[in-house]
């Protein structure tokens, strides 16, 4: 047995306990926060915290968000409460919009905790052009965005790397981006651990997922991965925005996507040798996707370098197609203004395992932090943002559900208090793929949207259909929860005007 | 044997059901084709045969599924008309190979989520997560 971990002694009878779990169970902090205490189940280990109002638990108390979040209660070594988002929903293993921290070294990781898209996460880029002066050359942009950054199932990339290449991608990320000519240093210093997490192991990615990430780098992919031009529309802290180059009226461009094949197979990978690891360490799960091994042992470290490696494939994946979008930006706008330019706000990442300093309980500790369908949220002063955002905290994008607004948030003192410095991620689905399909037909939505004044490229009706407005919650009600709650707040809010989807 | 969608939130859930596990594992293979909306080619039809090791069902049938996955993606091949043959933790399939036509949403991975295979009425059922 690994040091510390007691088995549960009757972990099949623990097993077959379901609670069914209703608002009324909840305990009631304040109207942005609930709480599920230890008492709920016997195999939890600690509290789990919900920032939500009683509408937005309403959306979700008849899928599994609640359960799940419960169930990634009961990983060893936890610490504090797991926090879950308002954008919360269903997944497999953690809930969406789950946040977990184990204790270092000798808590554990969880692949599944990370999920399949290691690092996915979203870029901003803003400039100075006012819509208004260039709204005729939109679909021009569309086009060409959509003609650059290569998108839809499996798709490849827009150039493919050698297996020593993928290996420098693997180990410096972004920092491999700006060898090659396609970065540049402002770019790294405005991205979450500058765009190369240390650590990083390309041994330990697998021959298999190293012949996805080749033939991938540099492309979107398909689901819910955009990339979208959108207008700064309305600006709640003007210091805020003008720090990170935000000007009302004028283009900004999201890019959200992650690892692609490669962090998928990463998982995959892991998910099933720690099948084995549970098992070594004799510890006892209510769910097999929740899978761990502590961080000190050598599957948790052969994990942690692998999921390093493939957070950074993100990191360039991000930083090519900002380049792919650049291009587009110079195509379309260079021949008649200057200033045409794309400066990054950040690149932040929610889903990923990162190794923090957190007080908890009045005490300095170094932990784990799964973020899953959360995005980190750094207040004012903390380490690692660069000296422009040490004053106003870290930069939180926000996207929002297609042709709905995204917002630009930063991250509080609270945050970091409360929520491990974690925040939403996006709006959150409420609705099944199919029964969106169902309630919405592709061709009419994508009319209705341009009738708004919204350019669409996708590459399949069905999937577009899939990512209907109607599927997800409202981004401003997830928002203002978060800012209610004290763990963000409002720099920004952007509206889309052309949407570029796999 | 057959398959039915269950609801989920964000990615896609299928109940499976079959005699017998080797039925499982090509009603599994089956349901993930039709959730993906694959068209194949109807031209001739290589054998592929997979092998895998695992220390109970559910870890020989995500290693199953996860390797159709990845040559969906990697080689746009999909794979029909299944022998699967199932021996203490030992799991051979034999398959025929096609190249896709189309595809209408690829499947990111398959999950372990709450997996269990369990006898019932219909023989043995799964219900299966993926990520998509």
């Amino acid at each position: 047995m690994f040091r510390g971990y007691e088995p549960y002694k009757d972990f099949k009878l623990r097993k077959a306990e379901r609670v069914k779990m209703n608002i009324e169970n909840l305990v009631q902090i304040s109207d942005t926060e609930w709480e599920i205490p230890t008492y709920v189940r016997a195999d939890m280990r600690v509290p789990v915290r919900l920032f939500a109002t009683r509408e937005l638990l309403e959306q979700i108390i008849d899928d599994k968000s609640l359960e799940q979040a419960i169930n990634t209660a009961t990983l060893p070594g936890l610490v504090g409460h797991v926090i879950v988002m308002p954008d919360m929903h269903q997944g497999y293993g953690f809930p969406i919009g789950g946040v977990a921290a184990t204790e270092y070294p000798h808590g554990v990781v969880s692949p599944g905790g990370v999920g399949y898209d290691i690092n996915c996460g979203v870029r901003l880029l803003a400039s100075s052009i006012d819509l208004e002066s260039v709204r005729g050359e939109m679909d021009v942009l569309a086009n060409l965005l959509n003609k650059y950054c290569p998108s839809g199932v499996g798709k490849a990339g827009a150039l493919k790397v050698s297996v020593k290449e993928l290996d420098q991608v693997l180990r410096e990320g972004a920092r491999w981006a700006l060898r090659n000519g396609y970065a540049s240093e402002a770019d790294l210093a405005r991205t979450e651990e500058s765009g190369s997490v240390e650590g990083a192991d390309p041994d330990r990615v697998s021959e298999r997922a190293k012949t996805r990430g080749r033939e991938q780098i540099g492309s979107l992919g398909a689901g819910n991965h955009f990339i979208e031009v959108d207008v700064v529309d309305q600006i709640f802290d003007g210091e805020a925005a003008n720090t990170m180059g935000l000007y009302q009226g004028c283009l900004t461009v999201q890019i959200h996507c992650g690892s692609r094949g490669l962090g998928h197979q990463v998982c995959t990978d892991y998910v099933q040798s720690f099948q084995d690891a549970v098992r070594r360490y004799n510890i006892n799960l209510p769910d097999r996707e929740l899978v761990c091994a502590p961080m000190d042992s050598p599957e948790g470290q052969a994990y942690l370098g692998a999921m390093r490696a493939a957070a950074n494939f993100a990191f360039a994946n991000r930083q090519l197609l900002a380049h792919s979008a650049r291009r587009a930006f110079e195509e379309t706008f260079a021949p008649r203004m200057s200033n045409w330019h794309l400066h990054q706000v950040y690149d932040i990442t929610h889903n990923m395992a990162k190794i923090e300093t957190h007080e908890i309980n009045g005490r300095q500790m170094k932990v784990c932090v799964h973020r899953k369908g959360a995005t980190r949220a750094f207040g004012p002063g903390a380490p690692g943002l660069p000296p422009e955002y040490r004053k106003i905290g870290q930069p939180v994008i926000i996207p929002g559900s297609m042709g709905t607004a995204s917002w630009v948030l930063v991250g509080t003192a609270d945050s970091m208090a409360r929520s491990f410095g974690s925040s939403c991620h996006g709006a959150g689905r409420v609705m099944s793929r199919s029964q969106a399909k169902k309630e919405v037909r592709g061709d009419e939505l994508r009319k209705e949207l341009e009738q708004r004044g919204i350019e669409i490229r996708a590459g399949s009706m069905p999937g577009l259909a899939e990512e209907a407005p109607s599927a997800y919650k409202d981004v401003d009600q997830v928002v203002e929860t978060v800012s209610q709650a004290g763990i963000a707040r409002k720099v920004a809010r952007l509206r889309p005007v052309a949407v570029i989807k796999g | 044997m057959g398959f039915e969608e269950i609801s989920h939130t964000a990615d896609w859930s299928v109940r499976v059901w079959a005699q017998d596990l080797p039925a499982l594992f090509a009603e599994a293979a089956r349901a993930m084709n039709s959730l993906s909306g694959i068209v194949t080619d109807k031209g001739p039809r290589l054998r592929r045969s997979f092998e895998a090791e695992g220390p109970d069902a559910e870890s020989l049938l995500v290693a199953f599924l996860s390797e159709l996955v990845y040559f969906q993606e990697q080689e746009n091949l999909a794979f029909e008309r299944f022998e699967a043959v199932v021996e203490e933790e030992r799991l051979k399939v034999e398959m025929e190979e096609a190249q896709i036509i189309s595809i209408d949403k690829a499947i990111k991975a398959v999950t372990y989520h709450n997996m269990k295979v369990e006898k019932t009425s219909r023989g043995l059922e799964i219900v299966i997560v993926f990520d998509v």
